[in-house]
């Protein structure tokens, strides 16, 4: 284990230094740029084997990442947000055709108007795109995310595509402290690839993407539901297994002061801490509150999420994207699903929050907890979503 | 909440606020602390005002918002005083540190600056002698050394000393520890 300053894109290039992967094809886009710019480094310097693909698009970049995964090579990438739009026919077709692909999303607000700061919009708008879904709190998290995205992604059970999220800017240009494993650890903990097809087995041959139409498609989608469920027990497993490893145990979510509380956050990415700070803060002043830190979107972890939140008297969910015209955002509209026929009673609010960069601040979120706080005592949630620190 | 020290560095474009904040954060790890080094996004040009900020902690540092008062404000040129609010936040017992040929009595007018400590130090000038270009960053984190304390004299020389021989060989670094070991002494405050 060594300690190192590093951004959250660098941690994100470290990992795949240390994967070694035998394709990687991206294009540049901010906030991802600097990534690949350093991986870019080690492929130049000899550092990794890798065979870099400089594409003229995402769209071209995905293809590529599907074209070289059928072939059965170990296959990273990265973008952010218009990056990851353009990818998007791509995304469904890596998702169907079975490809452990692992790519970093740099999280960008979607143009536009046209904004390079972070919202989580673009990999929220891939949610159905049959990717697995992991999100990260800060630069160690993304480092340790996209080791374990690689095993995840190529379980045997499971032969899907991986998504490891990091606010950008936030976490992606913030240098800060990060353990990474000693490269023999991590070498030996993400192991070989040993893909099950490969279109160039041609002792064995197999056909990928071919039409599929009313007699087959839905069996393969199917059968593509059944590898995200059986990433359930896969991405727990694998979790301990790393944490045994590094002593960063990595879960479904990361409940903090969760067990007495009566009020309780639920957030993802860099948000997180500042959450947890405000947690210590009304702890130390007798509050009873607790924050729930989802990590594991896609698959969503329902029945364990509401375990955690069944003892409270209110808890509010933080989006930081938007879904126009529907009731939440896309985390508010998992959990409060989730909690429907459990009997769960008590008050749920969402917050949209931070979009195209906007601060999120200690004092913001402690107001989030005083208005819950307000609900539990009437026992009614209000009837809109808030939006956090906005002008109106 | 855990104890954090809070750092914002102001400067323009190209004078290497990034740069600094990204070398004090590792300069603090060296030396067994939890830190964090970020700069401002915005239009990025060179000359354009530009700010960089640091936590550091003895503990796990989680909180990832914007630093709006911290405990030491660093500027590395002092054109930007009376256009940017440089000491906006600057905690009751903080300390202001400023690249300028004025001394101290006259830059706490120029600042209108009440209480909180001040220093002044011709970085500049010491850069121009040292490494033969106005970049006042390096020659800014002795000042920063010896006006609080922060980091140690010693790491920042062994910091400087082993990224920059790296990156732009043994003389540029061997001029910046010239330049950081000068503003360490000639550093001046009230």
């Amino acid at each position: 284990m060594k300690i190192v300053g590093l951004t959250g894109n660098d941690a994100v290039a470290e990992a795949m230094r240390q994967v070694d992967p035998d394709v990687v094809a991206a294009y540049p886009i901010t906030p991802q740029t600097e990534l690949m710019e350093r991986f870019a480094e080690f492929v130049s310097d000899g550092i990794v084997k890798t065979e870099l693909v400089l594409v003229e698009s995402e769209h071209s970049a995905m293809s590529a990442c599907v074209g070289a995964s059928g072939a059965g090579s170990r296959v990273m990438t990265a973008t952010s947000a218009n990056g990851l739009a353009l990818m998007w026919e791509m995304l469904y077709i890596a998702a169907s055709c079975r490809c452990p692909i692992v790519m970093t999303v740099v999280n960008r607000a979607l143009s536009g108007p046209i904004n390079i700061h972070c919202d989580h919009s673009d990999s929220m708008g891939a949610r159905d795109a049959g990717w697995i879904h992991l999100f990260s709190e800060n630069s160690q998290e993304a480092y340790d995310n996209t080791l374990q995205a690689v095993r995840i992604a190529e379980h045997p059970d499971v032969s899907l595509p991986v998504m490891v999220t990091l606010d950008g800017f936030i976490i992606s240009h913030t240098l800060e402290r990060v353990e990474i494993l000693e490269d023999e650890q991590a070498k030996k903990f993400v192991g070989d690839f040993s893909p099950k097809y490969s279109l160039l087995d041609v002792q064995n041959p197999v056909t990928m993407g071919p039409l599929d139409f009313h007699d087959f498609y839905f069996e393969h989608k199917r059968l593509q539901v059944q590898g995200m469920e059986n990433a359930r027990h896969v991405v727990r497993e694998i979790g301990k297994e790393y944490g045994a490893l590094s002593g960063r145990d990595f879960d479904y979510f990361e409940s903090y002061r969760m067990e007495d509380a009566e009020l309780a956050v639920v957030a993802l990415g860099s948000a997180v801490g500042t959450a947890r700070g405000v947690v210590d803060e009304l702890r130390d002043e007798g509050k009873r509150v607790g924050l729930l830190k989802l990590r594991v979107f896609r698959p969503f972890p329902r029945r364990e999420i509401v375990e955690l939140l069944r003892g409270l008297k209110a808890f509010a969910v933080m989006d930081r994207s938007n879904s126009f015209g529907s009731y939440g955002g896309p985390v508010f509209s998992e959990v409060r699903s989730a909690c429907y026929g459990q009997g769960l009673e008590l008050p749920i609010v969402n917050y949209v929050y931070g979009l195209g960069g906007r601060d999120t601040t200690f004092e913001d979120i402690r107001r989030v907890y005083q208005e819950i706080e307000q609900m539990a005592s009437s026992g009614k949630a209000p009837d809109d979503i808030r939006f956090l620190n906005v002008r109106e | 909440m855990k104890e954090v020290l809070a750092i914002r560095w102001h400067g323009r474009g190209g004078q290497g606020a990034k740069m600094a904040s990204f070398l004090l954060a590792e300069c603090a790890l060296e030396e067994g602390k939890w830190s964090q080094g970020f700069p401002d996004y915005g239009p990025e040009r060179s000359g354009a005002p530009v700010r960089g900020f640091n936590r550091i902690s003895d503990h796990r540092i989680d909180i990832h918002s914007p630093i709006t008062d911290p405990d030491i404000v660093i500027v590395l040129d002092d054109t930007l005083i009376g256009k940017v609010d440089v000491c906006g936040g600057l905690k009751e017992n903080g300390i202001c540190i400023v690249n300028t040929q004025c001394d101290p009595a006259t830059m706490r007018s120029r600042l209108k600056l009440n209480g909180r400590r001040l220093f002044t130090v011709d970085a500049t000038t010491i850069a121009l002698d040292e490494i033969g270009r106005p970049i006042p960053n390096t020659a800014m984190f002795g000042a920063l050394a010896k006006a609080s304390g922060v980091l140690k004299l010693e790491t920042i020389v062994r910091e400087i000393q082993k990224r920059f021989k790296k990156k732009f060989g043994v003389e540029v670094a061997e001029q910046n520890v010239k330049a950081v070991r000068r503003a360490y002494s000639e550093v001046k405050g009230e």
